[in-house]
């Protein structure tokens, strides 16, 4: 079976700036993959270029074999790619509800002249889009339920807000999911709970799971395997105990003398 | 204050958990008294019913009121209220900035006059010219999409004024291409058919007077647009319209086609502009270039604004206040008592917050009978402009209205007044409101002699000083809902 993620030989520059280089990655169905590195490494850069915002200067990019370098966001977001952003980007003025709603846009068919006539069969999409959506935020018990459902997504916590956003990632109905810093931000309770809804995407949803974080913790709790990046250049790859010793992992986030002196 | 306090409050650190959310609704501040009572019942009607509500009220009014000037008036504004409807798809919904709007107002009135007049001898049947039409505007709309797509905000503001003068240079140049005459230049399209439904030509006049015919059509077609509108934007379709404005780059990401939807929401502004422009066309039964021009674009922009753009509400009330208040002010009459009344409601509204405006009133009010008085007693001439009874003739009693109006006058007091203006803003304290009573003064003579002998620049003035104070006191509009743009 072919990994459902392939990266191979993949560079991106912006001007004289190598941010991605000759990055080689796999992700296989099922797996929890953690993508770590300092700041500038490239992290999120590497998710712009797996959801089509960026294109890369070389290499290709293969879901499930096939080549979707090129193809708008869109279009991968169809095909089973759905992410959450570093810095939240939520559509703050529309509903909890509403927010979930629209990400279902792409696995529904109803047409605008449908829309116009309310047919029965846009009536019955609409009904299963709602039940989606409500299946998608009671993800996280009550937090997103009740009143909350209608409140505007502005009015929510910083922390609400990170679950709003997975819970409007999954709404596209994705095979892989992309997580940037879901922790981020959050007190030590609220990274102890996400640690663990991560890893009931994976076995209730069913997604695979590429993610980036720094809070060690959770990545020590989740990963099945570990990438560091450096300067676009992935500079280790393995379990997180591997990678986490890893003489060139420790330089990068503490600098020469201290992985000297380890 | 005391029954606000959430209670559990003091049942311990509660907040923040599930059980919060879950006693939300016994937390909620209980309705209190008649008033929050009737609000609370009124927000249950649903929309459809304020809908029927407010045809049916529309509908009554050639019933109560035979004057044909008001019918026509009538029609007017539900046409505006057709072109607020369309302009809100584009900037509410698609929030687009869409400076050729009204363009597609006069492609559809074009159109329409192209395929049923005597120009070419064209008399297409109706319901048939009307569809060709609002598919002509949706397509032309795609079109000017297309290179507009990738274009936000300022940029795509200019590429759309500069369609909206296209327009304008083809519809005026348009009599001579290669020797044939297919505008009429700036003579425009004369003789266009009325409309022709179930076997009636829709006459104009019926005995003289403005049919209620159209009037009742045109309140039809607003009432089928508005719901269809209404069922796209509850649609899939609107929560990606809406989604696309909030955050085009995450709505991409989240599988929502960007560039079709802002394509999409072009089209249906453009649709509904030029289905409005037929029965403009068929109405007028003449059609020239400048209709379509920027006093109709700003006024239709004005509407959509003053209501709150993105609220189907809204700007049916903005067109529902703007129509007939532009209509209004052409008569000096009219025009005086809407310039004191918002000049009197302006000060109570500061008097609600700064008691001593009530004084800066009442001084202004004493301010004006002295200067009238002294004035009077120098030269009599002087104060013996318009006399006439009524509000008009008390008018005449405070402001200094002279016979003749030394040619010197009007630039410098309009100037002046400008100064004294801006005087007021950079003043503060007390020093302000002595100066606020000469300048209110002045505002009040400039008003009277400059302003009324002049009521087509003297209205789109009232109209900006009437937004200016909306938009400081409600600046998403007034039934526009609250946009946080950042948290």
């Amino acid at each position: 079976m072919p990994p459902i993620l392939e990266l191979s030989g993949v560079s991106l520059s912006f001007g004289g700036l190598r941010v991605v280089d000759a990055l080689d990655l796999e992700v296989n169905e099922g797996e929890i993959v953690s993508v770590i590195g300092p700041n500038g490494a490239g992290k999120t850069t590497l998710f712009n270029l797996v959801t089509g915002i960026y294109d890369p200067d070389e290499g290709d990019i293969l879901l499930d074999g096939e080549s979707i370098v090129g193809l708008q966001p869109h279009v991968i977001s169809r095909r089973g790619v759905s992410r959450t952003f570093q810095t939240l980007r939520l559509f703050l003025n529309m509903s909890v509800k509403d927010n979930v709603m629209a990400a279902c846009y792409g696995h529904t068919r109803a047409g605008v002249f449908r829309s116009m006539l309310r047919t029965p069969g846009m009536r019955r999409e609409e009904r299963e889009i709602e039940r989606l959506a409500r299946e998608r935020l009671s993800f996280f018990g009550q937090r997103l339920m009740g009143y909350r459902w209608d409140q505007p997504a502005y009015s929510l916590s910083y922390a609400n807000r990170r679950r709003l956003e997975i819970a409007r990632a999954t709404a596209t109905n994705p095979r892989i999911l992309l997580l940037d810093e879901p922790a981020a931000g959050m007190n030590p309770a609220e990274t102890h709970e996400i640690t663990d809804l991560i890893g009931e995407l994976r076995t209730e949803g069913g997604y695979t799971i590429l993610v980036i974080e720094h809070d060690m913790h959770v990545v020590e709790g989740i990963s099945d395997r570990v990438v560091a990046l450096d300067h676009g250049v992935k500079i280790a790859e393995g379990s997180f105990d591997q990678v986490a010793t890893n003489e060139k992992v420790v330089e990068a986030y503490l600098g020469l003398q201290s992985a000297a002196t380890k | 204050m005391t029954d606000s306090t959430p209670k559990g409050l003091h049942e311990g650190p509660a907040v923040g958990r599930d059980e919060w959310v879950a006693r939300y609704a016994e937390r909620r501040l209980m309705p209190t008294g008649p008033l929050r009572t009737i609000e609370d019942r009124l927000r249950l009607v649903p929309w459809w019913a304020w809908l029927i509500l407010f045809i049916a009220a529309f509908a009554l009014l050639p019933v109560i009121e035979q004057s044909g000037y008001v019918r026509r008036v009538a029609f007017d504004t539900v046409l505006y209220m057709l072109l607020a409807l369309g302009l809100n798809v584009v900037v509410g919904w698609g929030g687009l900035l869409d400076l050729g709007f009204v363009a597609f107002y006069g492609i559809g009135a074009y159109t329409y006059a192209l395929l049923d007049s005597d120009k070419f001898g064209i008399h297409l049947p109706t319901p048939v010219a009307v569809f060709v039409v609002v598919v002509v505007g949706a397509v032309v709309g795609l079109l000017l999409g297309l290179p507009s797509r990738r274009l936000t905000g300022d940029y795509l503001a200019i590429v759309t004024l500069f369609f909206l003068q296209l327009f304008q240079t083809i519809t005026t140049n348009g009599d001579s291409v290669g020797g044939h005459n297919i505008t009429g230049g700036p003579n425009g399209i004369l003789n266009i058919d009325p409309f022709h439904l179930f076997g009636h030509n829709l006459a104009v006049q019926h005995e003289g007077v403005f049919s209620v015919s159209y009037l009742y059509l045109a309140l039809a077609v607003f009432g089928v647009v508005f719901v269809a509108l209404r069922f796209v934007n509850e649609s899939r379709t609107g929560r990606a319209w809406r989604s696309q404005r909030e955050d085009g780059l995450a709505a991409e990401a989240m599988g929502m086609p960007v560039n079709w939807l802002k394509l999409l929401s072009f089209a249906f502004g453009a649709a509904v502009a030029a289905l409005t422009g037929t029965l403009y066309a068929a109405l007028s039964a003449s059609v020239f270039p400048l209709t379509f021009y920027f006093v109709l674009l700003i006024t239709v922009y004005t509407m959509v604004i003053l209501g709150g753009s993105g609220s189907q509400p809204g700007v049916v009330l903005g067109a529902l206040i703007v129509g007939p208040l532009l209509e209004a002010l052409r008569e000096p009459d009219k025009s005086r008592a809407i310039f004191f009344a918002a000049l009197v409601g302006g000060l109570l509204l500061l008097a609600r917050r700064n008691r001593a405006i009530g004084i800066v009133g009442l001084a202004t009010l004493g301010f004006g009978f002295a200067v009238h008085g002294i004035a009077a007693a120098i030269d009599s001439s002087w104060v013996a402009g318009e006399k006439a009874g009524g509000f008009a003739g008390f008018v005449a009693h405070w402001v200094v209205v002279p016979a003749h109006l030394a040619s010197w006058i009007p630039p410098v007091s309009y100037i002046g007044l400008i100064a004294m203006i801006l005087l007021v803003t950079v003043v503060r304290g007390r020093l302000r409101q002595v100066l606020l009573v000469p300048t209110l003064y002045l505002a009040a003579f400039v008003w009277e002699n400059v302003m009324l002998s002049k009521p087509e620049p003297a209205r789109f003035i009232v109209l900006g000083l009437i937004l200016i104070a909306l938009m400081i006191l409600r600046p998403n509009g007034l039934l526009g809902e609250r946009r946080v743009e950042i948290v």
